[in-house]
């Protein structure tokens, strides 16, 4: 079932990270099996935020000799990072299998970005100015508390609650899913794409990388596709509704900008809050009330409906 | 009749609890159908377990910090003790709220409500100020439900009769397989409303999504805008004079008289064409053969 969430404030910072986990939280029972959050804080310019992946989290409680791999694929990726001259100015362990790093960089982000990924079990999650992408097994609740999520002040951010149908219960199957490799670019989806197979493939002969089997990261590298060619992110959302079959809503979100689309059948559900100064949308209305708790006006997007707001 | 608690009845047989409740075991053959209903007979057109209750006791409850097993269980509890106008205050876009009730009540709903909301009843009279989630007043018996703001999709799916009312607009599929009753829809609707639908009338009084009527049975749907498409098999029917008397007394009962009247509105109706209307059942042309 899936359940998303999305809320951008104008022109202002918030609490976005208590916020986003209050809506996520109150999806809950729309999909137990992982959280994850793509949280826009201030973006530092000259600098980027890498939020990587280093080990799947059943690794740690299953896998031989995980911790010594761990080490080694850290090592490794910290020599990549100074072979392609990124300076590592801050380094957070935040879990025995995720990372945080500020860089500061003036080269090509996609070449290094794909240069580490070449390290086994090494996915980078994110990679941007302002990005911060954040997933793992449990709830909301528990996942903010790990990643330390309630003090995250931003403009914007999008959430994930996910029922693994289309593939495992892992974190590479959760969202959101980075755009790679475009910086700051994340998405989450609620639904199910029956031409996956069709559209990776032709997507992978582009050049384009999946991390995972599941349908939604599909979304992730189409928009990726669009952007490289130049296509605005509202023309990228139009053309998916023609171009990619099934039953689907998602949200993608850049670093100034927060858009939606709704399929043909408009199947999956989609709640949306407009007021001056904050957008909040949401699988449930129960979500948006979680942080607004006095009586609104929501309405309903309707089927091929495509949105985009401005921070 | 109307005197059977439900103690009795678990003590029954299921044949037992069946024909009691003025249903019946017998097994339906072909098209023909047993229909053991005297409306002259009350106690078919009751619940046995249906509370007696009194529209002037009046009670309010604020169910912030309530979850909807505990406020549907309260509204019972309510009922019980014969209640016959109840208030739900900070309802907070909750789930399932009101559901299942199968008797005459005053419901007031002073917010917003979220998915499958007062769906399965058979008699109250329901006015929610707010708005309303996915699947409100699904499979509706009897009774009226009235919403002051937007609903969401698949706005009374299944419902088999009584009127169930939005004054602002509605998301896709609304009255989906709908049987029964009628749906006034003050603003706009989705795609693919009045989809398989099999009885009762749909009114929008503004514009309508593509694929209206699509797959339709049987039915009426009027329409006061435009209409984005018609679905399979959905055609523009003629708009007699009783159409047009009825949508009038329909539509002033609920205050959505349009000021432009209602001659423009276009009726539609199914075309006939897709399902086999005028050919027996498999089995039936088994037993001819």
């Amino acid at each position: 079932m899936c359940g998303i969430a999305g809320l951008i404030h104008k022109g202002k910072t918030s609490n976005i990270g208590s916020e986003m986990t209050s809506m996520l939280q109150a999806l809950k029972h729309r999909g137990p099996d992982s959280t994850g959050f793509a949280v826009y804080g201030e973006p530092s310019l000259g600098e980027y935020i890498m939020r990587v992946k280093v080990a799947e989290k059943e690794d740690i409680e299953k896998g031989h000799g995980i911790l010594d791999k761990i080490d080694a694929r850290i090592k490794e990726l910290e020599k990549r990072l100074s072979d392609h001259k990124a300076k590592i100015k801050e380094k957070k362990k935040v879990t025995e299998y995720a990372l945080r790093y500020i860089i500061s960089h003036d080269g090509d982000t996609e070449k290094m970005a794909r240069f580490i990924e070449e390290i086994t079990g090494v996915e980078i999650l994110s990679l941007g100015n302002g990005l911060e992408l954040i997933k793992d097994l449990g709830d909301a609740g528990v996942v903010s508390e790990q990643y330390k999520l309630d003090k995250f002040k931003g403009t914007h951010a999008i959430g994930h609650t996910r029922m693994a149908t289309e593939s495992d219960v892992d974190i590479r199957s959760a969202h959101p899913y980075w755009a790679f490799p475009y910086n700051d670019v994340a998405v989450v989806h609620n639904g199910q794409i029956t031409n996956y197979w069709i559209m990776r493939r032709e997507l992978e002969r582009k050049g384009h990388r999946f991390m995972s089997n599941c349908d939604s990261e599909l979304l992730a590298v189409y928009t990726a596709d669009n952007l490289s060619s130049k296509v605005p992110l509202e023309e990228s959302l139009k053309r998916s509704i023609s171009e990619i079959d099934g039953v689907f809503t998602y949200l993608v979100a850049t670093d100034n900008q927060l858009g939606m689309a709704k399929d043909t059948m408009a199947a999956k559900p989609l709640v949306l809050f407009e007021s001056d100064n904050l957008i909040a949308m949401a699988s449930e209305e129960v979500a948006i009330r979680s942080i607004l708790p006095q009586e609104i006006d929501t309405t309903d997007p309707y089927d091929e409906e495509v949105r985009v707001w401005q921070a | 009749m109307a005197s059977l608690k439900s103690e009795e009845l678990k003590k029954m047989t299921q044949e037992e609890r069946a024909n009691a409740l003025g249903m019946t075991s017998e097994q339906l053959t072909g098209r023909s159908m047993f229909i053991e209903f005297d409306p002259d007979a009350e106690e078919r057109m009751t619940y046995p377990w249906a509370p007696e209750v009194d529209f002037n006791k009046r009670s309010e409850i604020d169910v912030n910090d309530m979850n909807t097993t505990e406020v549907n269980n309260k509204i019972r509890e309510l009922m019980d003790e014969g209640y016959g106008t109840i208030v739900i205050k900070n309802p907070r876009g909750m789930h399932s709220l009101g559901v299942g009730i199968l008797s005459r009540l005053n419901l007031i709903i002073e917010g917003s409500i979220g998915y499958f909301g007062v769906g399965l009843i058979d008699g109250p009279n329901v006015r929610i100020n707010g708005r309303v989630g996915w699947s409100c007043g699904e499979n509706m018996m009897s009774g009226t439900v009235i919403i002051n703001k937007n609903a969401g999709s698949t706005f009374g799916a299944a419902i088999r009769g009584g009127d169930l009312v939005c004054r602002g607009s509605v998301g896709s599929r609304t009255g989906i397989d709908m049987k029964g009753g009628t749906i006034i829809v003050g603003g706009d609707t989705g795609a693919l409303s009045g989809f398989m639908m099999q009885r009762g009338r749909m009114i929008v009084c503004g514009n309508a999504g593509k694929n209206l009527g699509d797959s339709m049975y049987d039915g009426t749907i009027f329409v006061g805008g435009e209409i984005e498409s018609l679905g399979v098999d959905a055609v523009l029917g003629d708009f007699s004079e009783n159409d047009k008397g009825w949508l009038e007394r329909k539509l002033k009962q609920y205050d959505l008289f349009p000021q432009k009247g209602v001659a423009s509105f276009k009726k539609i109706v199914a075309g006939k064409q897709l399902w086999n209307y005028d050919n027996l059942e498999p089995t039936e042309k088994k037993l001819i053969l």
